[in-house]
């Protein structure tokens, strides 16, 4: 950027060449590259993750060394903060090093410039005038200020010099600018984790991993209320509250207390008709600690607009289920005739239960007030979205560890004029849910549906219905061998789904068969398990001598549809919702930055700084009028720092003008002329 | 009197700038200035102070911008009557822009913004031929689309903005709140910049390569109303309802569009580098100035740029508890503005000029996409509202 004549060099010592190497330009270009690419290192690689998903993502090998680099918290790594700090001492560099020559430059009007210097210009030109020289002092001074240059003139003997000086304030720009970035990084290194570094460093601070509650954690992981900076969560259900936040740091958290208490009053969420959240709204009670006696503060904080209380920052960030209280029935599967026993219990928590499949934790995850789908296009009811009401989510762990993740609805859905209750069931998290519709009988209940289940698992009533659908005589030895396959395929059907029906038919029965084979036993299977229905339908009282209605039989169709998926199903019980009472969790940011406006206020020099440098050009004129046989010769010399296209232009015309003023005629072409920028 | 001081009255009695305005400048800043206080009287009780605020600094900042750039006196005019058109035929009845004939077929926000896809696209065609039979006729037709479309796009999103109020009332917002609507802003912004430019240099044959990413982000936007139903007016996640919008937003596509319009002079400039008495040579501006055009541009964009990042720095301290997260697309905005920063000090600081530097601006180009888009598309982040 310099236009100066360089100062004659002078033996180098260490302490200058490390000061020329931190503000060389090239350093600050490497900088600018290298924090470029290891910034965008930590999007892709997504950061503070749980440690555990790392391990699978990667492997224990390429875990450990990837852990090694700091690569899953980059951005408070210390070989980043290393290149954040050679960025600041570089800039720092630059501009202690060059701010004084440049406001320097900024005042000063040099006249003792040489002619051959001025001549060496790439816009420079020499004319001779016939005018006075107090004349054409007087005119170049005015035409040079009204074209935005601050001019000044000395004499030396019989010559003049003008020196004009404009746009000097681009030079401010490049201070500007670039003491922003000092202030800008130390605003951030105030609001960043150097002190808590240090603090782990010395041993006063360790991460808590373990999952405990908050009045728990051991002082060694808890900050008290005097540290200046931090960025904490915490998630307060309704009528709960907290004096504390945990701030995340790498595989584990650390607790900080607060000088306050938030109280969670209540949690809204607000929807559009399409379901999507329109606001979420805290109703908050801040209670002084330090001060008991004072007057609580009321407010309600939402999204976009946090609380700001002695300097502490409370955000709305988050919400979720703060242990709503469910009242559940739980069908057996493998005892349909039992009573559904309750359950009362709560989201977040889990239940042991002993089932005759063995012990089983019930893990209730979730509960949702509603849902709201899209409907298909051209629904009968007119509407775009509907809610199909409330639901849980709940995990059923086996003793091994391992899982399946269901979904209930509270409320039946309706199919045609048939009532079923939904549930879904996945086995991995990254499935989506297969559906289960449950039939409902007549009064709304799973009734019907576990009987006959009861039913079809009852092994005489069940035989004594294929003896009757192949109505073969008892002691029949061929007729028994038949009934035993039927059995057999019964259970088969029941135990293990429809699935592994097909899967024998292909094991034993040849290909061109199958389907006809495969047809037969679904049919006889029908009739046996419609014998047992039927008698289902007698002991609920129905009139059997009249035809069965079709709800009936669409019942009965939905059942062995049901029994069919019934064992991948996995659970031994289904879930039925009876009652809820919602309460939510609301989660809190709170924040405490003093960093905050210095960073501010870098950023408000940063933009002044770059409109100056970018539109305000310094650019400098020289006039020498020198006495020379009856009139004088005139050299006029411009430099822009940059834009010299623009300054080409503007030299044409000030020098086309000055040529005009002094008398010695136009120029053939102007900048306009040839067809430049103006 | 002697020649000189005749010359010299004469040379520095010139008109100041208000001076220099004409009867239409003042015409223009009246009928801004209605439209302003017309919205301020009619929706004041819609705004909160900053918006307030923000209307009345956007009424002098397009007053001021029709006094600078003149032709945009002509586009706001042109804009706000066929807006209005549509508005009065709308009424309070969304459904009127499937039976009214002017609304389904032209001003309608989708039929608008189709009309704007159309004309880009013909005009970036009509720009190549012009550039490649050397007719200035074919020129100035291109010019006149790129006009045309320029302002139908604009209708466009001033018409959706109201449609989105006739879906209901709680779901209208400023048209800038995903990546469909940007989309069009990112066209139209790049699109005037280059319109402007193109006025100054008086050489439109720049205009066939810019054109060109302009029909590439068109290409991008039918793909995403067809085949991804985009074009849908969606209501606001709660962390995007804020004033902040109005005004990050817009910065933020300033500096993508000069980004994208240096990248292209770039491109130009290395086809030109190359064999600069050739074909192309001769019809483009000059290597210096195209040099020139490309430092001007990423100034600009660099400038608005540095003033988004700012602006959502704030918007993210109001609405996510920090003003810097790392979260990707800030991350990815850093690294734009640290890859624009490099570029800058190489050509002020180290006098670099011209090939090193197209190729920098065309890398440049393709990191700000990926920060535009490709954050949005493999990345997650707070920024998801625009995901594909």
């Amino acid at each position: 950027m310099s236009t100066e004549i360089r100062p004659t060099p002078r033996p180098r010592r260490l302490g200058d060449i490390l000061l020329e190497f931190l503000g060389s330009m090239n350093l600050a270009i490497s900088l600018l590259v290298v924090i470029g690419i290891a910034s965008a290192i930590g999007t892709v690689l997504k950061q503070n993750e749980p440690y555990n998903n790392y391990k699978i993502k990667f492997g224990d090998f390429w875990f450990e060394v990837f852990r090694s680099l700091d690569l899953y918290d980059i951005y408070g790594s210390n070989w980043f903060l290393l290149l954040l700090g050679f960025l600041l001492l570089s800039t720092s560099v630059c501009v202690a090093r060059n701010a004084p020559r440049m406001l320097h430059e900024m005042r000063t009007f040099r006249f003792n410039v040489q002619e051959k210097s001025l001549r060496a210009f790439h816009h420079h030109d020499e004319w001779h005038s016939h005018a006075p020289h107090a004349e054409l002092v007087e005119a170049a001074t005015a035409l040079m200020g009204h074209a935005g240059y601050r001019v000044k003139g000395d004499r030396d003997g019989a010559v003049t010099t003008l020196a004009g000086l404009r746009g000097m304030a681009g030079r401010i720009g490049y201070i500007l600018s670039h003491t922003a970035i000092v202030v800008i990084c130390l605003g951030g290194l105030l609001d960043g984790n150097i002190p808590l570094k240090l603090a782990e460093f010395s041993g006063e601070l360790k991460p808590e991993l373990r999952d405990m509650p908050a009045n728990e954690v051991p002082a060694i992981s808890t900050l008290g209320t005097d540290n200046h900076s931090f960025r904490g969560s915490v998630s307060i259900p309704e009528g709960a509250r907290a004096n504390f936040v945990f701030l995340q740091l790498r595989d584990g958290y650390l607790k900080q207390e607060l000088p306050f208490t938030v109280a969670l009053q209540d949690f809204r969420i607000e929807h559009y008709s399409t379901g999507m959240p329109k606001s979420f709204e805290s109703d908050l009670i801040i209670y002084d600690d330090q001060n008991p006696d004072a007057e609580p503060l009321h407010q309600t904080i939402r999204v976009n607009h946090p609380l700001i209380y002695n300097g502490y920052a409370i955000y709305q960030s988050s919400f979720s289920d703060g242990g709503s209280k469910l009242k559940l029935a739980a069908w057996s599967f493998d005892a349909p005739e039992a009573e559904p026993f309750i359950i009362d219990s709560a989201v977040n928590r889990s239940v042991d239960l002993e089932t005759p499949r063995g012990d089983r934790r019930l893990e209730l995850t979730e509960f949702k007030a509603f849902n709201i789908f899209p409907l298909p296009e051209g629904d009968p009811s007119g509407k775009k979205h509907r809610n199909y009401g409330p639901s849980i989510t709940f995990k059923v762990r086996r003793p091994n560890g391992t899982a399946f993740e269901y979904q209930n609805y509270m409320l039946p859905i309706e199919q045609d004029g048939a009532r079923y209750y939904l549930t879904g069931m996945r086995a991995t998290p990254s499935d989506q849910f297969g559906f289960l519709h449950l039939p409902l009988d007549r009064k709304g209940s799973l009734e019907r549906f576990m009987h006959f289940l009861a039913r079809v698992h009852d092994r005489e009533r069940l035989n004594a219905a294929i003896a009757n659908e192949t109505s073969s005589a008892v002691g029949d030895e061929r007729a028994e061998q038949v009934n035993g396959a039927i059995a057999h395929l019964a259970e088969l059907f029941l135990d293990q789904g429809i699935d592994a029906l097909i899967a024998e038919m292909e094991e034993k029965v040849e290909p061109e068969q199958r389907q006809a084979a495969l047809d037969a036993y679904i049919k006889v299977i029908q009739g046996v398990f419609g014998t047992l229905y039927l008698e289902v339908l007698e002991e609920e009282g129905i009139d059997l001598s009249q035809d069965v209605t079709a709800a009936d039989t669409r019942f009965f169709d939905d059942s062995m549809t049901a029994l069919s998926t019934l064992a991948p199903y996995g659970s031994p019980f289904y879930l039925e919702l009876k009652s809820f009472e919602q309460v939510e969790a609301s989660g809190l940011q709170i924040t405490k930055s003093p960093g905050k406006d210095i960073v501010y206020l870098g950023s408000a020099l940063l933009i002044a700084g770059i409109f100056f440098m970018f539109y305000l050009h310094p650019r400098k004129l020289w006039l020498r009028i020198v006495p020379d046989g009856d009139g004088s010769r005139l050299l006029l010399a411009g430099n822009s720092v940059r834009n010299h296209a623009d300054f080409d232009a503007e030299f044409d015309k000030l020098r086309a003008q000055l040529r005009r003023a002094s008398g010695a005629g136009d120029l053939g072409a102007t900048a306009d002329e040839r067809g430049t920028a103006v | 009197m002697s020649v000189t001081q005749e010359y010299l009255a004469q040379a520095l009695n010139q008109p100041a700038w208000y001076q220099r305005l004409g009867a239409y400048d003042w015409l223009f800043g009246l009928f801004v200035l209605i439209g302003v206080g017309y919205a301020y009287s009619d929706f004041r009780h819609l705004m909160d102070a900053y918006e307030v605020g923000i209307l009345f600094a956007s009424g002098a900042g397009l007053i001021a911008f029709g006094w600078f750039w003149k032709p945009m006196r002509g586009l706001t005019i042109a804009v706000a009557l066929l807006s209005l058109a549509a508005i009065g035929l709308y009424g309070d009845e969304l459904a009127r822009g499937e039976q009214n004939f002017f609304l389904k077929f032209l001003i309608s926000s989708q039929s608008a913004i189709m009309w704007m896809s159309a004309l880009y696209v013909l005009a970036t065609l009509t720009y190549w031929f012009a550039l490649a039979i050397r007719s200035d006729f074919a020129g100035r037709t291109a010019t006149a689309m790129t006009w045309c479309a320029t302002t139908m796009g604009w209708v466009g999103l001033m018409v959706r903005w109201r449609e989105s109020y006739l879906i209901s009332h709680d779901v209208g917002h400023i048209p800038v709140s995903n990546l469909y609507e940007v989309f069009i802003l990112f066209a139209l912004i790049t699109a005037m910049l280059y319109l402007h430019y193109e006025r100054r240099y008086a050489n439109r044959n720049l205009g066939a390569f810019v054109l060109t990413v302009v029909s590439a982000a068109v290409a991008f936007l039918l793909w995403y109303t067809f085949d991804r139903g985009a074009h849908e007016i969606q209501p606001l996640v709660p962390a995007l309802q804020s004033y902040w919008m109005k005004i990050h937003v817009p910065a933020n596509f300033v500096g993508y569009g000069a980004f994208a319009l240096a990248a292209m002079i770039g491109v130009a400039y290395l086809l030109v580098e190359r064999r600069p008495e050739g074909f192309l040579g001769r019809a483009m501006p000059t290597l210096t100035q195209m040099d020139d055009l490309m430092y001007k541009s990423i100034a600009l964009g660099f400038a608005f740029f540095t003033i988004a990042t700012v602006l959502g720095a704030m918007w993210a301290a109001e609405a996510w508890g920090g003003y810097w997260s790392w979260d990707p697309k800030e991350t990815w905005a850093l690294i734009v503005w640290l890859n624009y920063a490099a570029w800058l000090h190489l050509r002020l600081t180290k006098g670099w000029r011209g090939k090193p530097l197209a190729w920098w601006a065309i890398v440049g180009l393709f990191v700000t996409l990926f920060a535009f888009v490709g954050v949005n598309m493999f990345l997650s982040g707070l920024h998801s509202y625009g995901t594909l």
